[in-house]
């Protein structure tokens, strides 16, 4: 969709924008909406007045509807001193105000009252054209959006094509005038359902419809409606009315529905209706059976009895303690949740457990229900804060426990360090944060919690004024993503270092490794809930444990920004373009160090003990499909066992297949003179450079870049014809010979376990083999770098000069070089072979290039143009729908 | 009513940052004016005005306007691009404190109509460095969003329609003395603004003719709120309906505290930015006022203008030529602000 957001604002901004969640706007402030607010307003009473419209905003109403139209109270004045009394309020005014009106006089009295950015409710071709033009034109002088009424001269619009009709005629004379598009919101009125009557049978189905019709065809447009009329034929059955919002609104939002005017009060979770009750609901709401009306009518007339009501609302009381407390969480009950609180503590005490125990268990799991609902749009914000408001009551009743155990601790509760958390400006929500935080303290980390809405500047004085080891940045709604990427700005221009974790519902590793990492030097780490605040702290803040896991969170987030960038498919520039901004080494600067020798070298049953010191067991687990960073996944507490277990075991067989020789381990390398040539570089057999040995092809990256970064090709990384002499190098290596004979065995033993074992541990030396060649190549074989003493995981972390990338991945993604490759290396005579379609046999193996300019580095080419396409075709001389063929994942 | 020059400034915010005045008040004091100079010669038909009017230096376009004509050149001389007229408080609202609610739109005529003719004779000069003459539209002393009575929070000593005419008034007598852009400035009130904003469409409507406008928010204090309570944000969202040539902030805090909200506005508007902050903080014993001396102020202005925050600077309260030529040599040569620009 992409369309432009609507920019509200009251003392704080509103965007409405395609990634906002549905908008809930307050209607208890309308005297024709709520008889209590009316009988208030008709006794003078606005300062009660007053205190509806706070409660409301509290309770999570983003907008609050205004409307006075009453026939007994001078509406204008009402309208006047109303808006006047809570613009001077902070924690209501914070929110933008839609003035509500039939009458345009008590509309515009009301324009003269808010600073912010309001809705007017509403205008309409009611009165034709000329009125409808000029009551717009006054609304954008002073600066309000509108909701436009699906009515026109001859009436309201009931059926679909009528209300698409006047959407798009209101929408056109809007444009005409020059009203900014995103500032209109449709409304193609709510009518009641189920009253009886034939026609009124596919009100909201033709409510749903033209909602989806006005998002789709009228640009950046906005929808609205005024949900409670909907259920107006079951005035009195309140949980049949709840049950049609409910199921009413999770399908007009499912169309694009922005927002509704809502009582908070009168909505259920639809995954948590009756089930029996949602059916003959949705049959209703969705006109799914003729019979629909009478068959829900029968089935409200026994819901509204009150000893049905009970039951039904009792039961989960009967439920084991853990589902009570999820169930006061998703409903928001607050009436037994220190009682179930105190019965989840009492048993986790009963098995020697801890009260934090409750929090990181079912209170937990508990509020990630909630948060899938919220993420499904199965919840609205209004439900989200009663959740919260119940969690906190849960969690106050165990702190006094949790202080106990800490006193009694003493000493052993020594500080493992200062944590600083807030959630971020723009945002009030802190449950999670405040669950981090006792969390946190459970486990003896100082934490200062600046609370809600807290500044940039704030965050980091807090973090320097309390020598803070980690920041910890929280939030719920979307805004809040931007605000966290700018405090990592901040943290950045200010030089700091320390760790910056990020939580929240709306955050996520994706948008963490894309949006927020890349504005800060220092380790940011998304934490996915607060159960991981504790591992994720405590290695960030041990002095052994740091500097593996920061490079490997680091590798992963550049790996997903790889995957995001390819998904996403940024745009390209000319291949002339990106040659122009491609790499340029200081070739007159740089002499390329000169091989040992020239021409290929066998490597034969190298020794399998030296090459498994070298092993990166990182990707290991992934076979076994367990994923986190290694080796915190040991400690994970969900995964950990598990991952030691085969870890374990892939030691013991590693063991055996070094002491009993199960496989063996051969490898060639070499070096040839060498040229680049634009993107492909030329490998010659001799030293004056005339016989080309092997021409390979290579891809420059593409993408617009910025960021000021070249655009890479390989070849940039070898000495051009004309510059200095340079060599490169090339390699296969494989540890997979004599794996089938293996294999076999523990196929006639049914062993799958040890066969699968086998396979990894056979991958994982072929690549420490790779490593142990390049580490000799460096070190005497090529001999640029003979002092190089880097341990395993220097090496796992590439922490070397120079890089031996491989055919097939991100930086040379042509396959097709591994044939005349094998051949130039003489890989056949060790037992190596390519298949037609470039897979290596054995499958354990690894084969690539050697560059060794000090700035070579790895990169994705990504994807590249069509012109490039067609001079790679050029150069290898294949046809166009060959080369197209090959570099398919390459092509957008 | 002088040509629409919007797509002229255009052209010059897209390839340099321009530079605004400083203040007009500090350079006023310095001439230690009495009752007398403010009251100007007979012919000003003050002589026997019932109030004082010493201090009213909106006053001074029409009784000194060669004071006024050589504050802009020293400004223009100093480098400036787009200077401001000496309108700050001349309006019906305002002047009422003096009795001179009468006299408002001419002195907005009479203002504009001296910084015209400098910044035209600027502009001749060096023809390819035209100059430009801001008419400048304060906040008036009343607010429309905040109660004056501590027992009725419901209570306003002005209305947005009493505000409306005010502006409406002074926008005439700007448009009338040959002003290039209107500047609505340091608001303080949002509704104050947009009150001020809904006169200029109007104005605008009576000629057929457009003005470019500039809307400059006041942050007042260390809560990042306008004193009416808005965030820089909401601010912004609420005055974009004009679709300013540019937003951005001026006057209280100096640039040092200024900068995370010039920095929030420069994230989230979609047209040009512009900010003019004082000279620091009231400094009584500073001969301005102000404690930020004139190299400070061009450190600050270069820090705006390389983190990419604005494409106009200048100078508030406290600021004289040479804080203004300080931030000339410090924005030379740097990019302005680049934003996305919405199609179509």
């Amino acid at each position: 969709m992409n369309s432009r957001p609507m920019l509200l604002a009251g003392l704080e901004p509103l965007v409405i924008g395609d990634d906002a969640l549905f908008v809930n706007v307050g209607e208890r402030t309308n005297v024709t909406g709520s008889k209590a607010f009316a009988r208030l307003i008709l006794a003078g009473d606005y300062a009660a007045a007053v205190e509806v419209a706070r409660q409301q905003v509290q309770s999570g109403a983003q907008i609050i509807d205004v409307n006075m139209d009453e026939a007994m109270l001078d509406s204008k004045a009402a309208m006047v001193r109303f808006l006047n009394l809570i613009a001077v309020e902070p924690d209501i005014a914070r929110v933008p105000a839609m003035i509500d009106s039939s009458k345009w006089e008590v509309i515009e009295a009301g324009l003269k009252c808010v600073q912010g950015k309001p809705i007017v409710n509403s205008i309409s071709l009611k009165e034709g054209e000329e009125a409808f033009l000029r009551q717009a034109k006054s609304a954008m002088r002073y600066g309000a959006a509108v909701v436009v009424m699906c009515f026109d001269e001859k009436g309201q619009a009931d059926t679909l094509a009528r209300k698409t009709g006047i959407a798009r005629r209101s929408y056109d004379l809007l444009a005409g005038i020059g009203f900014p598009p995103e500032d209109v919101v449709i409304d193609p009125n709510v009518f009641a359902i189920a009253t009886g009557i034939d026609e009124h049978a596919n009100y909201a189905v033709d409510f749903i419809e033209a909602t989806r019709w006005i998002r789709a065809n009228l640009p950046h447009a906005k929808v609205s409606g005024g949900i409670s009329n909907v259920s107006f034929s079951f005035r009195g059955n309140e949980p049949v009315r709840e049950a049609i919002h409910t199921v009413f609104l999770y399908h007009a939002i499912h169309a694009g529905l922005t927002m509704g005017i809502v009582n908070a009060g009168q909505l259920g979770v639809y995954d948590e209706l009756d089930p029996e009750l949602r059916e003959r609901v949705e049959d209703a709401v969705l006109n799914r059976r003729p019979d629909a009306t009478e068959r829900l009518v029968a089935f409200a007339e026994g819901y509204k009895s009150v000893g049905k009501k009970l039951e039904e609302d009792l039961a989960w009381r009967e439920a084991p303690v853990g589902k009570r407390l999820e169930h006061a969480l998703v409903k928001g009950v607050a009436t037994w949740v220190v009682e179930d609180t105190e019965a989840a503590r009492l048993e986790v005490a009963a098995r020697g457990g801890r009260p934090i125990e409750v929090i990181e268990g079912p209170l937990m799991a508990g509020m990630n229900v909630v948060g899938d609902l919220f993420g499904a749009g199965k919840m609205f914000l209004p439900q989200v804060v009663k959740s919260a408001r119940v969690m906190k009551q849960a969690v106050a009743h165990l702190v006094p426990y949790i202080e106990a155990e800490k006193a009694a601790a003493g000493d052993a509760a020594r500080s493992k360090g200062t944590i600083v958390v807030a959630t971020v400006k723009g945002d009030v929500h802190d449950i999670g944060k405040n669950i981090v935080g006792v969390v946190l303290q459970c486990n003896n980390f100082d934490v200062v919690d600046l609370g809600v809405m807290v500044p940039a500047q704030k965050i980091l004085a807090a973090a320097r004024e309390h020598k803070a080891d980690a920041i910890g940045l929280s939030g719920l709604i979307t805004p809040s993503l931007e605000e966290m990427a700018h405090v990592a700005g901040e943290m950045q221009r200010e030089g700091m270092t320390l760790p910056l974790l990020i939580g929240g519902a709306t955050t996520s590793r994706v948008h963490t490794a894309v949006k927020i990492a890349p504005h800060y030097g220092g380790p940011t780490v998304y934490v996915p809930d607060a159960s991981r605040a504790v591992g994720v702290t405590t290695q960030l803040l041990s002095r052994d444990a740091r500097a593996p896991f920061v490079a490997e969170v680091a590798a992963d987030y550049e790996r997903i920004r790889e995957q995001h960038a390819r998904k996403k498919g940024p745009a390209l520039v000319p291949l002339d373009a990106a040659r122009a901004n491609a790499f340029r080494a200081d070739w007159a600067a740089y002499a390329p160090p000169r091989p040992s020798f020239t021409g290929r070298r066998e490597f034969r049953n190298v020794d399998l003990a030296q090459v498994a010191e070298l092993i990166d067991w990182a990707p290991f687990f992934q076979t076994w499909e367990l994923s986190g960073p290694y080796p915190a996944i040991l400690d994970d507490p969900v995964v950990g066992e598990h991952a030691r277990a085969v870890l374990a075991d892939g030691r013991k067989m590693l063991k055996r297949v070094v002491e009993e020789r199960w496989l063996a381990a051969n490898g060639t390398a070499g070096f040839w003179p060498a040229n680049a040539r634009g993107e492909d570089v030329v490998l010659w057999q001799d030293d004056a450079r005339s016989t080309p040995a092997l021409v390979w092809h290579g891809l420059r990256q593409q993408g617009a870049r910025p960021d000021g970064k070249p655009n890479y090709a390989l070849a940039d990384f070898v000495a051009p014809e004309g510059g200095p002499p340079d060599w490169i190098g090339a390699f296969a290596v494989t540890a997979g010979l004599g794996i089938e004979r293996k294999l076999a065995e523990f196929e006639r033993a049914k062993d799958d376990y040890s066969a699968l074992m086998l396979k990894a541990l056979a991958d994982r030396l072929a690549e420490a083999f790779a490593e142990w060649l390049h580490r000799k190549v460096r070190r005497e074989l090529w001999g640029y770098a003979p002092a190089e003493s880097l341990g395993a995981d220097a090496l796992v972390r590439e922490e070397y000069r120079g890089i031996r990338p491989a055919p097939g991945y991100p930086a040379c993604p042509d396959h097709a070089v591994k044939g005349p490759l094998f051949d130039l290396l003489g890989a056949k005579a060790l037992g190596m072979s390519v298949t037609e379609s470039f897979a290596m046999l054995p499958a354990s193996s690894v084969s690539g290039f050697y560059l060794a300019h000090p700035q070579a580095r790895y990169f994705a080419v990504g994807k590249i143009g069509d012109d490039q396409l067609a001079d790679f075709a050029r150069r290898t001389g294949l046809p166009l729908d060959a080369a197209r063929r090959r570099l398919a994942p390459n092509l957008s | 009513m002088q040509p629409d020059r919007t797509e002229e400034l255009k052209r010059l915010l897209d390839e340099r940052i321009l530079v605004l005045d400083g203040a007009t008040g500090t350079m006023i004091q310095q001439l230690r004016l009495g009752e007398a100079d403010f009251r100007g010669p007979p012919s000003c038909g003050l002589a026997h005005h019932t109030h004082d009017v010493g201090g009213d230096n909106d006053l001074l376009s029409l009784t000194k306007p060669d004071a006024i004509a050589a504050i802009h050149d020293a400004y223009f001389a100093a480098g400036a691009d787009v200077i401001t007229t000496n309108t700050f408080t001349a309006t019906s609202i305002a002047q009422a404190d003096y009795a001179l609610e009468g006299r408002a739109r001419a002195m907005n005529r009479a203002a504009a109509a001296i910084a015209r003719e400098v910044a035209d004779r600027w502009t001749a000069r060096t023809p390819d460095r035209p100059r430009f003459v801001a008419g400048s539209l304060g906040p008036t002393n009343r607010t429309a969003s905040i109660s004056p009575d501590v027992n009725d929070p419901g209570a306003r000593n002005t209305s947005f329609d009493e505000l409306r005419d005010a502006y409406r008034d002074a926008a005439e007598g700007l448009i009338d003395g040959g002003a290039d852009l209107l500047l609505v400035e340091t608001v303080f009130d949002t509704l104050n603004a947009k009150a001020a904003l809904f006169a200029i469409e109007e104005a605008f409507d009576a000629h057929g003719s457009r003005l470019p406008l500039i809307v400059s928010g006041t942050i007042t204090d260390a809560s990042g709120r306008t004193l009416s309570g808005q965030t820089p944000t909401a601010f912004w969202h609420s005055v974009r309906h004009a679709r300013p040539l540019a937003v951005g902030l001026n006057c209280a805090l100096g640039a040092a505290l200024m900068r995370p909200y010039i920095e929030e506005i420069a994230r989230v508007a979609d047209t040009y930015v512009s900010c003019y902050p004082n000279a620091g903080l009231p400094n009584p014993m500073s001969e301005t006022g102000y404690d930020e001396t004139p190299q400070e102020t061009g450190r600050f202005a270069a820090d705006f203008a390389r983190s990419g925050f604005v494409n106009l600077i200048g100078g508030c309260c406290g600021t004289t030529p040479e804080h203004i030529r300080a931030i000339v040599e410090a924005v030379r040569g740097v990019a302005p602000r680049r934003f996305a620009r919405e199609a179509g």
